[in-house]
């Protein structure tokens, strides 16, 4: 790639214009442009308000149930014989999943931007599930977008978000998956700018999101950071999490950036295999465009036009990946690697048997990789996975791979 | 005279006229290269004063299902942009008054090459060009790229544009200004044709140029409408519908499309003569 020059802090991105380097941006409708610069001011002078951030605070301690745990997970080391593995515990979240830490950063600004109609997108369920939470407990109406095929595969979250009192409205266009409801949902907030806000739960889309989304998920790296000092004396030497959007990496890594010692590893899912086509792998199978409001790596003919992921988990089913990740890929700060959706399963029911846990298929494609990492960084090593999401959502999924197998 | 010079050259001639301008919205390949092209060239009799080639995108999210289906048949049907610049150079054969203005979406252009896109639209004689998904804080290439070629770099307002986001909006900007009349995407929601002169008024001082207004227009009734109040009045998604009715009742789509369009542009100019300013 392009050889950019060495940034001195890579956490002080974006710049003014919402870049990471050359990807970010604003490709937005010029509809939407007023309202996408009048969030990142109200965004910015939330952020800047203590009683803001003490709210979200005490949400993220009450409601949530933050902090959450780090764990050693002992077998699943001595499975591996190399490094010792944590996993950072986002699973036992309410709602299951790191999601809901963005979501309740969003809906209180939401509220004080005085909006009252919250519209999402959802691939695996799991931040529609966080939003229609959010929006119960605020009394706001909420209307999710999630594709047919995932409304489908998914379905335990769809009865939880119609339970929380969220309408889903399946998509049907293209394969009717994340990157179509993602343009429902653009579609839905070009209509009805006046009253709507659309909370993305992705490190994705147009300026400020990813930088917005990566903050409220950020608190996932703060917490490690003290855990494993507390636990260890000493900072990781690897962190590890799976890439779809990315929120759940980028929340892992943010903290961690400037510590040079740190490795970064983000996991992408390659679906039936990168050379197949098959798969969701931007960075390691696509290339730059433009696409959802960004400039970040795509799947995408040579035309331009944006081919269709294929995962076995609804949440990485997506054709791009956030621009902060393209911009730490391009400069070497995180290496992204790949896995699989046999490798998936493996790691799924590897560690349900080891430690008792049912991983997110999401999560499993990190844990995927964790031989190949916990051998490099060797014993002796601290790698730290993380567990974004419990695997509840997965098991009819799962099994009926594991039939299709058999 | 070609690009800019060819829409100031079109708009020049209405205003001596005294009436709005009739766009014409089609998609370039729905349904297949050569019946889109067959369109195409019979839109100016059928009463088409500038086209608009939309060159098709897999994920257009500023398009009503309307306009996304027509997208899916062209795509179907293998357009590809160089094909689309193919399509304009043969109607250019035989039209060169005609103004046409490509609309589409970015990643389209970035993978051709801005430099590339802009030299060879205007070789085969594109006159302007509408990215959707490109606001003025991320135009800059594109405009550096527009500018060594005269193809103008045409801007879309909206309900959402107060008076300080005009401003931006009609910097780097040429031949006309495209006020989109609703919130919303295309082919959607209908123009509120009493509130449109005014934002119409307010969009051309603040540009100081035509203003064409599309997104919620359907109906002859509606062109009349927005006709006297506006520079122009663009229609979309009611000629590519007559293409989509033409293949499910296995119809001749030219004649559909050229009929509706005819009816369209008798509407445009069966009103304004004096009530047109520019």
């Amino acid at each position: 790639m392009n050889a950019l020059p060495t940034p001195n802090d890579y956490s002080a991105y974006p710049d003014r214009a919402g870049r990471f380097g050359d990807y970010g941006g604003r490709y937005v409708p010029e509809t939407l442009m007023p309202l996408v610069l009048q969030l990142e001011e109200s965004y910015e002078a939330a952020k800047a308000d203590p009683a803001f951030r003490a709210e979200l605070a005490s949400d993220l301690t009450h409601y949530a149930g933050r902090p959450s745990p780090l764990y050693f997970a002992q077998r699943l080391t001595e499975h591996f014989g190399g490094a010792k593995i944590y996993l950072k515990r986002e699973e036992l979240n309410h709602t299951g999943s790191h999601k809901i830490n963005n979501c309740l950063g969003q809906i209180l600004l939401a509220r004080r931007m005085g909006k009252t109609r919250i519209i999402a997108e959802t691939g695996a369920g799991q931040h529609g599930v966080a939003t229609a939470t959010v929006c119960a407990r605020v009394g706001l109406p909420c209307v999710v977008y999630m594709g047919a095929v995932d409304v489908e595969r998914q379905a335990p979250n769809v009865l939880r978000m119609n339970l929380l009192g969220a309408e889903v409205r399946p998509v049907t266009s293209g394969a009717a998956t994340l990157k179509d409801a993602m343009n429902e949902a653009l579609r839905d907030w070009v209509t009805n700018v006046h009253d709507t806000y659309y909370l993305i739960g992705s490190a994705a889309g147009p300026h400020p999101y990813p930088a917005m989304v990566r903050d409220f998920q950020a608190v996932i790296g703060e917490e490690t950071r003290a855990q494993v000092l507390d636990a260890e004396g000493r900072l990781p030497d690897a962190l590890v999490a799976c890439v779809g959007g990315g929120s759940n990496a980028i929340g892992l890594f943010h903290n961690f950036l400037n510590d040079a010692n740190v490795r970064l590893y983000g996991v992408e899912a390659s679906g039936r295999g990168l050379d197949t086509g098959e798969h969701a792998a931007a960075i390691n199978g696509g290339r730059p465009g433009v696409l959802h409001g960004n400039k970040t790596y795509l799947l995408q003919d040579r035309e331009g036009q944006i081919t269709e992921a294929h995962s076995i988990s609804a949440g990485l089913d997506y054709p791009g990946i956030g621009p902060e990740h393209a911009f730490l890929h391009d400069v070497g700060r995180a290496t992204y690697l790949s896995a699989t959706d046999d490798e998936a399963i493996e790691a799924f029911q590897l560690l349900a048997r080891l430690e008792g846990i049912i991983p997110a298929l999401e999560s499993a494609h990190a844990l995927a990789r964790l031989a190949d990492v916990t051998r490099d960084v060797g014993k002796g090593g601290i790698v730290v996975v993380n567990l974004s999401g419990r695997g509840d959502k997965d098991l009819a999924a799962v099994a009926e791979h594991l039939a299709r197998r058999a | 005279m070609a690009g800019a010079g060819r829409l100031q050259a079109r708009f020049a001639a209405l205003k001596a006229e005294g009436r709005a301008a009739f766009v014409a919205y089609i998609m370039a390949g729905d349904p297949d290269t050569e019946t889109a092209l067959e369109i195409l060239s019979a839109l100016p009799a059928a009463g088409a004063d500038l086209i608009e080639l939309g060159f098709p995108f897999s994920d257009p999210m500023a398009e009503g299902p309307p306009i996304q289906r027509s997208a899916q048949r062209a795509l179907a049907a293998g357009m590809t942009l160089n094909g689309v610049l193919e399509t304009v150079r043969r109607f250019r054969e035989r039209d060169q008054t005609t103004p046409i203005v490509l609309m589409g979406y970015m990643n389209l252009l970035l993978t051709y090459g801005l430099v590339a896109f802009a030299a060879d639209a205007a070789e085969v004689g594109v006159d302007g060009l509408i990215v959707v998904d490109c606001p003025p804080e991320e135009a800059d290439p594109l405009a550096d790229a527009l500018d060594r070629t005269g193809v103008a770099l045409i801007r879309l307002a909206t309900p959402t544009s107060d008076d300080a986001r005009l401003a931006v909006i009609a910097r780097r900007t040429a031949g006309f200004i495209y006020y989109v009349s609703v919130a919303g995407v295309t082919g959607v929601k209908a123009v509120d044709t009493a509130g449109v002169g005014l934002a119409v008024e307010r969009v051309r001082k603040a540009a100081g140029l035509p203003v064409a207004v599309g997104f919620g227009i359907r109906t002859p009734e509606q062109a009349a409408a927005v006709a006297r109040v506006a520079d122009a009045v663009v229609v979309g998604s009611a000629l590519v519908d007559e293409i989509a009715a033409g293949l499910a009742a296995n119809e001749n789509v030219t004649s559909r499309v050229l009929e509706t369009a005819r009816r369209l542009a008798q509407a445009v100019r069966s009103v304004g003569q004096a009530t047109v300013q520019a």
